[in-house]
Order: C-alpha cells, then structure tokens, then sequence
C-alpha cells in the first residue's frame, strides 16, 4: 500500500466512482421510490411495501416475468446443446469447412439485431409459418447460439489432443472418449456460454417483439407497451425493477463466486 | 487412421450446420430477393425508388450514422479513462468494480431506458421537450458498459514495460499516450466501437422510450415497415444496413470476438 496521497491517483478514482454513481442513478431513484405509495417519483410519501404487493398480484406482470424466464431457460438449453455439438463438430473438421461454418455462425453477432429480427420475420411469413412459441424460440436461439460456439471453442483449443487418442486406444468408443474426456474439459465454457445465453435472452426485446405471437408478453414487451402509452412508469414497475436488480445481483455473486474457485483451482 | 468410422466427431456439427443454413443463411437470402421483388414476386426496382424518392429516408439515414457516430464517440470518451483507471495497477480497483460497471446490462434493456427516462423527466428535462437531448443521454447510458468491458479487457493484457521505455526514452506524457498506450489498446477501441456504432442507429427502442416517438433513426423505419407488413420496402432497408455493417467488418478486421465479449466470464 502506498502511503503518500496522491491527487491525480484521488481524482482517478473520483472519477471511476462518479461514474458509476451516474450509470447507477435512474435504478436507484426507482428503487428508493418503490418502498413509498405515490404516483410520482419525488413525492415521498412514507414508507410502503404497497407497490410490491400489488406487483405481485399483478397476473399479467407475473405471467410476463414466468414468459421470460420460460423463454430464456428453453432457449439457452437448446442454444447450449446445439452449439457444443456444434463447436466439437467444427473443431475437428477440415480447413476450409471450418473456415465456412465460423463465418457464417458469426454472422449474427456482427449484423444489427433488427435485421435478423426482420430476416427471421420473413421467413415465417414467406413459409406462412404461425407466430407461436417456437417461432420465438427460434430467435432467441438464433440470437445466443453463435455466443456458445465462442464460448466453448477456446477451451476445446486449450485440451490437450493425446488424451482423446489415449481413451480411444485404451477401448473407449468415440462417444465414450467424448463423453467422458472431451466434455469434463470443456465444461467451464459450456457453462458460461450457457449462463451468457441467459441473460442475452433476458435483456432481448427486438427479436422477441418480430417473433413471438402478440398474445405472448415477456418483460420486455410488457414494459414496452405500457411505457410507450403513459409518460412515466407505472408505480408498480418500480418494485420490478427492485427485483430484477436483485436477481442480477445474485447472479453476479455467484458468477463472480464461481469464477474466484476456478482460479483457486488453476492453482493447485 | 481407424477403419471403423461409424461415429464420426465431424457430424456432431450437423445439426448446427442445418440450424445456421435454415435460420441464418436462408433469411438473409430472402432479405435480398425481398428488396428486388415486388408483392407480387416480379422482379422490380421499384422499392428503391421508393425509398429514396422525397429524401425523407435518406435524410434518416444520414442522421442514424451521425447519431450512431456522436454516441459511439462520446461512449469512448467516457469509457476509455475510466476502464484504463480500472486496469490499471495500484489503483485498489478489484473485479467486482468492472462488474459493477457492467451489471447494467443483466437489467432488462427496456426497463433501464424507462428507468433513465424518469431520472430526467424527475430532474426537469421531459423527452418530448428535449427529444434529442434525452434520447443521447439514453443512447449513452445504455452502451457505456458495450465500451468499458473490451477496453478493460485489452488494456489488462498491455505490455506496462513498453509504457515505462517510453518514459525512460524521454517522452512526455501526451507523446507516451498517443505513441504508446493508444496504439497497444487500437483492439479494444474498435470492438468497442463495433458494439456501440450498429446498434445505436439501428435500435428503435431508445429513440422511441427516450424521445417519445419525435425521433426517427433507421430501426424505427424498419419496425414501421413491419407494422404495417411492408416487407418488400423493410427488407430494402435491412439490406442496406447489411451493405453498411459488411463495410464496417471489412474496414475493422474486427478483434476476436470471444476475447471481447466471452471476457467477462
């Protein structure tokens, strides 16, 4: 530890928190103003859990919030299972096919998500295919699966190459070999690609609004709607708000937890 | 070489091989005939006569780059101190500070937009007084963190050894930042810029929350045309953003994505 003060080290690190003070203002106004009763933020009126009661008996805020994670999990699962497979498949496939499927499987990271939205939103119509669940699913997929794939291909650069070779010649089929020696190696990124298509899936509003049935409302779509109608948010939004920021906050510890016993691991 | 190859590793990519060539390939392709045919599925220029003819879209489209610019450049601005101050050692900044910056984004996107919409609606400056003025501030508040994590992330890996030759060599601090620090941390500035630049002008989102519908960048054409089940005159506009995006790629030679975006984890 340095002793000596420093002022261009204090304004540094003045500046780093003021930042995140100002990034962190609009959700700490709405949850300083979720714990009072009033229609507009800057009205205290006493403390109340008021808005949390009727935002958990709003059904069609928890219908949203079920549709949302629904989505997201179904989607992640799939996104996961399809891009593992995927990028094992591609790690060992020849030069060129590899070349190929990396620049296509980045194509929808690199393009603007409105244009995949509308590219996946005509291929419904152009097939008249139904806006149902699946048509949703499918975007989201579309939306998370190429983050898997870069996720896992890392690790699979990483594993050493004789241990798949040593299990084959040890009588290990090549589906045992993989199962049991390929898929422990590269848990860790299946793992963060699986949690990173989480949350892509969560945070998604673009892609949900072109592909899902209108009946079907997640969050996004939900706040959407009542935010573009009135001039600020309904009262009870702002205990959503509440918790989302919380669930975002375990989900931070815990990655952070997770990623801090990795590291202990490496070391020994 | 096994004789036996019933099972071969290869085809564990198939079914992502036909996922990417039904949902990636095949809507990209339609994209394309869509712009060039008409409702009737006759080949026409007639879509881009529409679009350009009265300049309206062209002068939204002029505006969505400028936009799009103005933020990217104003996030960079913002972002670059704070995440070099971030990485860099003896400042007492752990992990949890980046992550802290980059929370944000695991907070629905819609819901932080309106959140910051009440901020300045709460602070006096109403989008529908100020519909330029909010919908930057929008734009700023939700890419900031899109900036500081790859800027973090490259400036972590720089070579300090090379920052302190350029000191011991006689050079200034100014000289040191431009001729050293700057070029070892190019990467990191232009993934950033990617992650900020198409998004900005192609989100109808932000605008709409934040201006309250009295701007238009590009996005909202898109999301108009959709409404209203255009999809000839949409399509066009997809393409030319494809056009602008295929660009941008080729002008970057962009920096490993996993590296920029699968860096938090």
């Amino acid at each position: 530890m340095k002793k000596n003060f420093s002022l261009t080290d204090f304004l540094c690190k003045f500046y780093v928190y003021i930042l995140l003070f100002v990034m962190y203002a609009p959700i700490l106004l709405l949850i300083a103003f979720s714990f009072t009763n009033t229609k507009i933020i800057g009205n205290w009126d006493g403390f109340s859990m008021h808005l949390y009661r009727t935002l958990f008996r709003d059904k069609e805020i928890m219908q949203a919030f079920y549709n949302t994670f629904l989505v997201a999990i179904s989607s992640a699962v799939v996104s996961t299972i399809l891009g593992t497979l995927g990028a094992i498949g591609i790690f060992y496939s020849k030069k060129r096919t590899k070349a190929i499927m990396e620049g296509i499987g980045n194509i929808p990271v690199m393009n603007a998500e409105i244009v995949t939205a509308l590219s996946l939103t005509i291929l419904f119509v152009f097939f008249g295919v139904q806006f149902n669940f699946i048509t949703l699913l499918v975007g989201h997929v579309v939306l998370t699966i190429p983050f898997v794939v870069l996720s896992v291909r890392p690790k699979l650069m990483q594993m050493d190459p004789n241990i798949y070779e040593a299990a084959l010649d040890l009588g290990a089929t090549p589906a045992k070999a993989l199962r049991s020696i390929v898929l422990p190696e590269i848990m860790p990124g299946v793992f963060s690609g699986f949690i990173l298509s989480v949350t892509l899936s969560l945070d998604d509003y673009i892609i949900t609004a072109f592909t899902r049935d209108t009946a079907f409302q997640t969050l996004s779509t939900y706040v959407y709607g009542v935010t573009s109608k009135k001039g600020t948010l309904p009262p009870s939004l702002r205990a959503l708000t509440t918790v989302i920021t919380l669930i975002a906050l375990v989900i931070l510890i815990i990655v952070n937890v997770n990623s801090k016993e990795k590291k202990s691991d490496e070391k020994i | 070489m096994r004789k036996n190859k019933i099972f071969s590793r290869k085809t564990l990519a198939v079914p992502y091989a036909v996922f990417l060539i039904l949902f990636v390939v095949i809507p990209l392709f339609l994209i394309v005939a869509y712009a060039f045919t008409d409702e009737n599925g006759m080949l026409t220029l007639s879509n881009f006569s529409t679009f350009f003819s009265g300049g309206h879209n062209i002068n939204t489209l002029m505006f969505s780059i400028f936009i799009g610019m103005l933020n990217t450049a104003i996030c960079l601005l913002l972002g670059y101190p704070a995440a070099f101050f971030l990485a860099k050692k003896g400042m007492g900044f752990g992990k949890a500070t980046v992550l802290l910056f980059v929370m944000p984004m695991w907070i629905n996107f819609v819901l932080r937009t309106a959140a910051t919409r009440d901020l300045l609606f709460w602070m006096g400056i109403s989008g529908g007084e100020h519909p330029y003025l909010a919908t930057m501030i929008g734009m700023v508040y939700n890419y900031l963190p899109f900036v500081i994590l790859p800027l973090y992330t490259t400036m972590t890996k720089m070579d300090i050894s090379l920052i302190e030759a350029s000191y011991d060599l006689g050079a200034n601090k100014v000289q040191t930042f431009f001729k050293t620090i700057l070029p070892m941390t190019m990467p990191g500035v232009v993934s950033a810029s990617t992650m900020v630049f198409m998004p900005t002008m192609s989100s109808y989102v932000i605008s709409d929350v934040m201006g309250e519908r009295k701007i238009s960048l590009i996005g909202n054409s898109i999301q108009l045309y959709f409404d209203q089940g255009l999809w000839h005159i949409g399509s066009l506009v997809a393409l030319i953003m494809l056009v602008i995006i295929a660009f941008g790629s080729l002008c970057t030679d962009s920096a490993p994505e996993e590296e920029v975006r699968g860096g938090l984890w």
